[in-house]
């Protein structure tokens, strides 16, 4: 019944319709323009920006100074110690964090998703270290391992684990674990808030089946549990790698990248690199290598989303 | 019987190791709270406690640090941050979710793409571009790099939201005489409001909590509260008690409004899961 009066107006006006057909037509775009064309200014203007200096010798305080190079900056690169150790620290950095935050959200969310009268209160709680300032994690961690007065020696004096109290922050060998542990914390909650949907998703009936037919616990969390949460554990573990991978600001507030070189990962390199220096050129380079290697785990976690949209 | 001892499974594997969770989870946040209201001089002779609490470090905090111009600044940009991302994708969302065209999903995953890369590769850009326009350290200038991350993330949020509203409605509204706008802005918009609120609230968090552009893009004139506590840490460095009051009051406004959306946001994110 909708449909008859527009397609008698369509007949019977053919120029009027072609029109609106036309109007029809541009106005998703219209619509969409705004966010679009922003976008285009403040986003990706700048990237192609930051690709073009990749190419350029471009110190800041030398204001006449940008000469192109080529590849220059990138060779250089290569040959930089710095390049490499942060580029295994970076390595370290993703290959723990990541895993340990899938476990302890993994347990997290088996867990909550068994019935306790406390159920709502612990899952409210569980989510308050994503909603902190990452300054402000970084400076109550930098606290609990205060070498004197921090509460983590502290403790292990007490416990008898360990004989003298230990600088975490301060120790090249223990500094980058330090931090992972803290960026542990900050993001298990998101991985238990995404496994602990797709727990939900999976169908009671499953388990009520396999436990008629008197399988283990253990058995159905492998046959029923895992592959029901296993495109959402993907999903979140990628998601993850790029957020962390990323994530600079923890590391920089609690040890700025050190001692030394400990604590260096590649974002944070090009970050310093032209924040002191203010040679940005080569930031620019270091920032555009490491978004290329990370581009695998982007176009992954895109494949994935493009089929959800579809 | 049966009951009794099924119970006590219940305590010994799911509530305990909740509990030790939660303490794990919590335990930072609370020692941070405690050593904030201890007496400074107290700290280090006794260690934090919760006897003779006084709130002392925050009186300070405000009267001689000038906490409360941080948290000014710091409000002016979220505000700022939350309003241009909301009214740059309110159109765009409700395209996206009622129309078919071409390019549709490159649009779409464009707008995905933008939070994965690494915020660095966008610092130096926009540093230099800021400067030779001259908005460095102005609270326009965060409030558009904070857009960077806003805008995307809002068009996800704001799609979904406007996806669970079923296309009938418009079409019913455009048949009482509503044009695609009038549609959009008189019955889809009042009904999103919900959704409008929780992605409000989202982007406001994330730009309050936002702390490398606030370093590189402002800091002299313009200091969000994230850079004053960072000043802090390098300033006071053995008051731990200033510190973490300072800590505290900067955690203050997004943990209370977490709270408060965190179920609704929740279930966007898990639909959307545009960020980590």
């Amino acid at each position: 019944m909708t449909d008859t009066p527009f397609s008698i107006t369509a007949a019977g006006a053919p120029p009027k319709g072609g029109r609106a057909s036309l109007a029809r037509r541009v106005l998703p775009y219209a619509m969409l323009s705004p966010a679009v064309l922003v976008t285009l200014a403040i986003v990706f203007l700048p990237m192609a920006q930051a690709a073009w200096m990749s190419l350029h010798d471009y110190l800041l305080w030398k204001p006449s100074g940008f000469a192109f190079v080529g590849l220059k900056n990138f060779a250089t690169a290569l040959s930089d110690e710095v390049f490499w150790i942060s580029l295994k620290n970076t390595a370290i950095w993703i290959g723990l964090t990541v895993p340990a935050q899938m476990l302890l959200g993994l347990v997290t969310a088996l867990l909550l998703n068994q019935k306790f009268p406390w159920r709502p209160v612990a899952r409210a709680l569980i989510i308050i270290p994503w909603a902190l300032p990452s300054v402000v994690i970084a400076l109550m961690w930098v606290w609990i391992y205060d070498a004197n007065y921090g509460v983590l020696n502290e403790f292990l004096l007490r416990m008898d684990i360990l004989k003298t109290s230990i600088p975490w922050l301060a120790d090249p060998d223990t500094a980058l674990y330090a931090i992972i542990l803290t960026l542990t914390w900050q993001g298990f909650p998101f991985f238990a808030v995404m496994i602990l949907a797709g727990l939900q998703s999976i169908p009671r009936s499953y388990y009520e089946a396999a436990s008629i037919d008197g399988a283990s616990a253990w058995r159905q969390f492998w046959h029923i549990t895992l592959p029901g949460i296993s495109g959402v554990l993907v999903t979140a573990v990628l998601l993850r790698t790029i957020w962390v991978a990323n994530s600079i600001d923890v590391i920089f507030v609690m040890t700025g990248g050190g001692p030394g070189y400990a604590t260096y990962t590649l974002p944070l390199y090009a970050f310093i690199k032209s924040r002191t220096n203010l040679d940005f050129g080569y930031g620019s380079a270091l920032a555009v290598m490491f978004t290329i290697m990370l581009l695998g785990f982007v176009i992954l976690y895109l494949k994935r989303a493009g089929k959800a949209v579809n | 019987m049966v009951g009794r001892k099924s119970k006590l499974r219940r305590i010994l594997t799911v509530d305990l190791p909740m509990l030790a969770i939660l303490a794990f989870t919590l335990g930072p946040y609370l020692w941070m709270l405690i050593t904030s209201l201890t007496q400074e001089s107290r700290l280090f002779t006794d260690g934090p406690s919760l006897v003779g609490a006084t709130l002392e470090n925050y009186v300070r905090l405000f009267r001689t640090v000038g906490f409360l111009e941080n948290l000014m600044h710091s409000f002016i940009i979220a505000g700022g941050t939350v309003v241009v991302g909301l009214t740059l994708s309110v159109t765009a969302a409700y395209s996206f979710s009622r129309f078919s065209f071409r390019g549709k999903r490159v649009l779409l995953l464009q707008f995905l793409v933008i939070n994965m890369f690494p915020i660095v590769l966008l610092i130096l850009p926009l540093f230099v571009l800021m400067r030779k326009v001259g908005i460095l350290d102005t609270h326009f200038g965060l409030i558009i790099a904070n857009s960077t991350i806003a805008i995307p993330f809002s068009v996800w949020m704001m799609t979904s939201y406007i996806n669970g509203i079923p296309k009938s409605i418009d079409e019913a509204a455009m048949t009482d005489g509503c044009s695609r706008l009038g549609a959009l802005w008189r019955v889809i918009l009042p009904l999103c409001t919900p959704g409008i609120v929780a992605t409000g609230i989202y982007i406001f968090i994330t730009a309050w909590n936002e702390y490398l552009y606030a370093l590189t893009l402002g800091g002299r004139n313009v200091r969000p509260i994230t850079v004053a506590i960072q000043t802090l840490i390098g300033e006071y460095q053995v008051e731990w008690g200033l510190l973490t009051a300072g800590g505290i009051v900067g955690a203050l406004p997004a943990t209370i409004l977490f709270l408060i959306v965190q179920r609704r946001l929740i279930s966007g994110l898990t639909q959307g899961a545009v960020k980590g």
